[in-house]
């Protein structure tokens, strides 16, 4: 089988300190530092544990800039054959359409049993995955949690609201966006990230896929961007365990929580 | 004159002479053992390299020590000196042993050096030292069957129980010790009663018993029971000779060599491959252990010598919280691998390449389960290393990917930031604010010079709780007239436990980043007050300037009179201090920080009943902070209540980590308000005098 895994190199935001810049329409990128997009980690897992027992081989591709080639690299050393790179002046700033139609013309390019995308991205809008099945025109399911392989036709399941589960039998090509906790990835070592160091990445420009920047210029614009003053609503309780406990049991028997 | 009896060299059995037969077991026994320990050599000889030849010096003295002094028995004060009894008489009976297989054929025959008065003082004490040891043989088996100390105990999880065995091999030795005092009795019975003269026999001693009972025998009867017991005595003697390396006596034979061949530096871990410079680790096709033939011929080495003591075990944290590790079974599992899978007839049965120890022998959680606390190594009598065998196995795990994913992510923020919380670089220095009017630290990353470089590491620098105890050392360096200052963004987490945890690429880029800005920044000493980095800037960097522990330098300074404390009379408490592993056991620091205490004059301090080597440890530090491990309860809270049982009610750490895990488990053990917790140089700092 034949997969693709659309990655993203995203900031990491778990300490980061994001900061926005003196304009006011971004945030201050300097001191950042940036990883894969964790729901791709898992996608990119669960692509190398179907091959590892259908076969095949994996495609990891993003659309960036050359910094990018560093979480492509990241998914090869987790054992992806093949990365590609998309990059192009013409596609900075590009929307969640403009990036699934990038993704379309580089999907045209090969010839993939698999599409897989992350769920969402850390700084993106959940928007790719879909725009792109629908532009390929081929089944999506959106936040799977399982896939099954058997023959041309997968099972699939998706986590919906309420912790519930649901199954879906769907028909090869189709393209899956994946939850966290469908597995776990791998870890990847510095020595792993070395050995794939000198591995040619082929970059495509809008030329190669034949694009033209119109075609992939943002038609959604982002206006403003800032931090939300902090609401009212939380109180800190203080005092010892003992207090604290006694102040909570009051105010939900206050609030009707507790009878 | 006729000899008294016949000795087997002149004996006939229905007309056959039993000389033959004397020959003849000796050399199928010989040849037997030879097969065997052929067999044995074979795992050893194709597995990976291990530099051991250096030093003899230092070896031989491990020798004398450890193997012939048995400077580790009394540790267990029961079972040590049983033991020691048996060494001690195998040791002695050797001779005697060698001299009974020469006899059988060869009449008269004296072992070279002991004859004479020197053959008669022996004699005594080989009479002596059989009887010890069948006594001792006797004890330990009533220990061993009826008494059933808990560390002999074998979980269903990891098989059968060895007591069969242990009790089988203490019958082969007490009937090695019967036949041969018997051997020697009726002989001189028989001279008694023939008025010849007889051997003396030493008063007491099992031989001298028997004679006294055969004394009234007839002399035919004597004649069988001597050429009975001198055959007992020789084909036990090849039985057992051959029956050594198929299990936990192996050790009888390999102790020698795994003490002279054990570990003579402590703190440190073994390179990834013997023989293969650091700058040539990208050209390795594989890292670490993951099939057995990646252990070195010391690891197979060990696991033979195993004499199954469970004394690793009885000191292991891990396994004293019922985290999935038994260091004993590390060894039992990897000796039991090599007895199979090189079995003795047949061929090897050497997997595939895809298979791997970890899932079959070992599991994933039982590696991780180790803090490198190096009780094990302290404790065990033959010198078996733990540490460098679970290092090995996880560079294996980790060069698989095949890591828990509450490791993945420190370990990714150790890679991106310098520290395993993926906080800003800019932040490491922090905490100076706050100590910033008492006394200025200088951050040596902007230019500025000092004598001595204060090497913080990341827990000190970036947790809230821990930043006190920098604040504390900082402003202790200051009072004691210290010139210093620290790397700020410029050091890096240490990567004492990055390696520890088998991501060795990456401490190795740690480790370069911190020895730039080191040795850029001119300072001619380091001090450190986090063990686990004073261990690894010690025994893991190379070519830095002398590192010390904040405890020294204070006692130092406090010895000068530079550093005055005051007293702590009346405060009411009473104090035990914990030894952090890595200060204690690794670096055998002990001594510093107790006369530092002691500086503290009317500081009321006790001893936990576990101390210096025998500390427990806290819960490990570093990446063993993030590790969700299995476990029934935490080691902190095992330790907190010991220094409870101990009548303290403050535990003095010297190590961020102890600290961090002190503290939780007071809480958790809900002994908030009975004990308290602290730094070593939170103490001092409080006792500082301006």
């Amino acid at each position: 089988m034949e997969i693709l895994v659309c990655v993203k190199r995203v900031p990491d935001t778990s300490e980061n300190e994001i900061e926005l810049n003196s304009a006011g329409n971004d945030i201050e990128r300097d001191d950042l530092v940036y990883s894969v997009n964790e729901w791709d980690n898992y996608a990119v897992e669960e692509a190398l544990q179907i091959v590892d027992k259908a076969g095949g081989s994996v495609t990891v591709v993003t659309v960036g800039d050359d910094e990018s080639e560093e979480v492509l690299r990241r998914e090869m050393a987790m054992g992806a054959d093949k990365g590609i790179l998309l990059s192009d002046d013409a596609f900075e700033g590009a929307d969640g359409r403009g990036i699934a139609t990038i993704l379309k013309a580089a999907v045209d390019q090969g010839s993939y049993d698999l599409i897989l995308t992350g769920a969402q991205a850390d700084d993106g809008a959940a928007q790719v995955g879909g725009m792109l099945a629908a532009m390929l025109d081929v089944p999506y399911a959106s936040l799977v949690n399982k896939i099954d392989v058997n023959g041309d036709k997968i099972t699939v399941g998706r986590e919906i609201e309420g912790g519930n589960q649901e199954m879906h039998e769907i028909a090869l090509p189709c393209v899956l966006s994946i939850q966290t906790g469908i597995n776990e990835p791998r870890y990847v070592g510095i020595r792993g990230i070395r050995k794939v160091a000198s591995v040619e990445i082929p970059t495509l420009g809008a030329g190669d896929l034949g694009l033209d920047a119109g075609a992939v210029a943002a038609k959604v614009k982002r206006l403003d961007y800032f931090l939300p003053d902090m609401g009212e609503g939380a109180e800190m309780l203080e005092g010892d365990t003992d207090e604290i406990i006694e102040k909570l049991i009051e105010m939900l028997k206050a609030k009707g929580g507790l009878k | 004159m006729e000899p008294a009896l016949l000795s087997p060299a002149h004996y006939k059995f229905f007309h056959i002479p039993v000389a033959l037969f004397a020959v003849l077991i000796p050399l199928v026994g010989t040849a037997a053992f030879v097969f065997i320990m052929k067999r044995r050599l074979d795992p050893m000889l194709t597995a990976a390299p291990d530099s051991r030849w250096d030093r003899i010096l230092g070896r031989v003295i491990k020798v004398l020590k450890i193997w012939l002094a048995q400077w580790r028995q009394p540790r267990y004060m029961t079972a040590g000196v049983l033991h020691i009894i048996i060494f001690a008489g195998f040791l002695i009976l050797s001779v005697r042993s060698t001299t009974l297989v020469f006899l059988g054929f060869w009449d008269g025959f004296v072992f070279p050096g002991f004859g004479g008065a020197a053959g008669h003082v022996y004699a005594v004490l080989k009479d002596y030292a059989a009887t010890a040891v069948l006594l001792a043989c006797c004890v330990a088996a009533v220990r061993r069957g009826i008494f059933k100390p808990e560390r002999y105990a074998v979980p269903k999880r990891y098989g059968k129980d060895h007591t069969g065995e242990a009790v089988f091999v203490l019958a082969l030795i007490a009937t090695l010790m019967i036949s041969e005092s018997l051997f020697e009795a009726s002989l001189v019975a028989a001279q008694i009663q023939q008025l010849q003269p007889a051997e003396f026999l030493a008063p007491g001693s099992l031989a001298w018993i028997f004679r006294n009972m055969l004394v009234d025998t007839p002399i035919t009867q004597l004649q069988s029971l001597h050429i009975g017991a001198y055959f007992v005595h020789d084909i036990t003697f090849f039985f057992f000779l051959c029956f050594l390396p198929l299990g936990k006596h192996f050790h009888v034979i390999t102790s020698l060599f795994n003490v002279f061949f054990m570990r003579l530096e402590r703190g440190n871990i073994k390179p990834v491959l013997h023989g293969v410079a650091d700058d040539q680790l990208d050209d390795l096709e594989s890292f670490g252990v993951k099939q057995y033939q990646d252990f070195t011929w010391k690891h197979v080495l060990d696991f033979y010598s195993c004499a199954d003591c469970g004394r690793c075990s009885d000191h292991c944290p891990a396994n004293a919280v019922k985290r999935p590790l038994s260091p004993r079974f590390i060894s039992i599992k990897g000796r039991d691998y090599a007895f199979n899978h090189f079995p003795l007839l047949g061929a090897d049965q050497t997997k595939d390449d895809e298979y791997r120890l970890i899932g079959d022998v070992y599991d994933e959680d039982e590696i991780w389960s180790c803090t490198t606390c190096g009780a094990c190594e302290q404790e065990c009598p033959l010198g078996i290393e733990y540490i460098d065998k679970i290092v090995d196995l996880r560079r294996g795990m980790v060069e698989d990917g095949n890591v828990p994913q509450s490791l993945q992510k420190p370990l990714r923020a150790l890679e991106k930031r310098g520290n395993p919380w993926g906080k800003v670089e800019k932040k490491r220095s922090a905490w100076v604010k706050a100590v910033a009017e008492e006394c200025p630290v200088k951050l040596l990353e902007k230019g500025a010079e000092a004598e001595t470089l204060y090497f913080v590491d990341s827990i000190s620098s970036y947790d809230d709780r821990m930043q006190e105890i920098a604040q504390a050392t900082a402003k202790t360096l200051d009072a004691a007239g210290v010139d210093f200052g620290i790397l700020g963004k410029d050091e890096k987490d240490s990567g004492h436990d990055v390696r520890r945890f088998g991501e060795e690429m990456l401490f190795q880029d740690l480790r370069a980043q911190n020895t730039d800005a080191i040795l850029e920044s001119g300072a001619r000493q380091i001090v450190t007050a986090d063990p686990h980095a004073y261990n690894c800037l010690k025994n893991d960097y190379d070519g830095l300037p002398p590192v010390r522990h904040i405890s020294e330098v204070l006692l130092e300074k406090i010895k000068k009179g530079v550093l005055k404390l005051s007293a702590a009379n009346g405060d009411g408490k009473v104090y035990t201090y914990h030894d952090p592993c890595y200060l204690g056991r690794h670096n055998s620091l002990y001594e510093a920080p107790r006369k530092l205490l002691d500086a503290i004059s009317g500081l009321e301090r006790v001893e936990m009943l576990q101390n210096r080597d025998r500390s427990f440890c806290c819960g490990g530090g570093g990446l063993m902070l993030f590790y969700e491990p299995e476990e029934e309860q935490r080691m902190g809270v095992l330790r907190v209540q010991m220094a409870a049982a101990a009548g303290a009610n403050v535990i003095v750490t010297a190590c961020p980590f102890c600290l961090v895990n002190m503290e939780d488990a007071i809480k958790v053990a809900g002994m908030e308000g009975k004990l308290e917790a602290i730094d070593l140089c939170e103490l001092v700092d409080r006792h500082t005098v301006a």
